[in-house]
């Protein structure tokens, strides 16, 4: 099981409630998309995603983005039972969405450089390396369903 | 694949960071050592504490050789050429590594430049990293 400190703990809800999810969500998901165009394979349906600009504008795109990071809030709210947490929507990333695990850490990745340009200096090391081990228990635990 | 405005952008970011390469630098290994504990074990002669003479040094001599390399990326297996060996004779640092080193740099850079490190300037400068850490481990086998 995984084991959280104080401090991790502090440091994971603070990041948290200093984040306007209908902003960082939809940032994060278009630079996903505009870093990694491979990703985009998975919003064959959202619209338009011709360009960064596209993408940028797209609503669906940023209503998804949205839904992750209330997604991800989940998580916060249950540091103790990740893996519990997010059993279902593991099982419906692989069977349903068939979705590569591995994009999981490029979102990750693209959501933690958002929360570094927004924090800038207050992203410190020690918090850049709490909220990876975060990160990495949540990617962890939605590839946890698939066979 | 690089396009022409990715190069003009990437070379315009390292130059603009040439004064403070060895804040950059040290911030991107301090980052690296706490989000990644293993890559410690390369530094084990040195101190790496923040803010210490040897981290300085070291991220300052590495933000260099990238701004070198980025002058001319049609270059980069002519520029890097001293570096490749070093790397794989004498360093011989899993490059494996070279792609977590990378993603922190990304986030130094964030950091560093907020809201103007834009979706495509990252999306740039990460293509730049993958090829420059691919140039660096070409002479490892």
């Amino acid at each position: 099981m995984v084991v959280w400190t104080e401090s991790e703990l502090s440091i994971i809800n603070s990041i948290f409630s200093s984040l306007d999810y209908e902003d960082i969500g939809p940032k994060a998901l278009c630079r996903c998309l505009i870093v990694y165009p491979w990703t985009q394979r998975y919003f064959g349906g959202f619209g338009n995603l011709y360009n960064a600009a596209a993408i940028k504008s797209n609503p669906n795109i940023a209503a998804h983005g949205i839904k992750i990071l209330h997604g991800l809030d989940r998580a916060v709210k249950n540091m103790d039972g990740i893996k519990e947490t997010y059993a279902e929507l593991s099982t419906l990333h692989s069977e349903k969405l068939h979705v590569d695990p591995d994009n999981f850490t490029l979102l990750g990745n693209c959501l933690t450089i958002e929360i570094a340009a927004k924090l800038g200096d207050g992203f410190t090391a020690e918090t850049q390396g709490t909220f990876q081990k975060f990160m990495a228990v949540v990617v962890n635990a939605l590839g946890k369903q698939y066979h | 694949m690089l396009s022409k405005k990715e190069k003009e952008l990437i070379i315009e970011i390292w130059e603009k960071l040439t004064p403070v390469a060895a804040d950059i630098g040290s911030d991107a290994l301090l980052r690296m050592f706490a989000s990644y504990p293993g890559t410690k074990t390369y530094f084990s002669h040195l101190d790496i504490s923040a803010r210490s003479r040897h981290l300085l040094f070291h991220g300052k001599k590495i933000v260099q050789a990238i701004t070198e390399g980025a002058k001319d990326i049609s270059q980069l297996t002519v520029t890097l050429a001293p570096l490749q060996t070093l790397h794989a004779y004498q360093l011989r640092i899993d490059p494996t590594n070279f792609k977590l080193f990378s993603h922190c740099m990304l986030v130094a850079l964030a950091c560093h430049m907020g809201d103007d490190f834009t979706a495509v300037a990252h999306a740039a400068m990460d293509k730049f990293l993958s090829a420059f850490a691919a140039v660096l481990a070409e002479k490892y086998r």
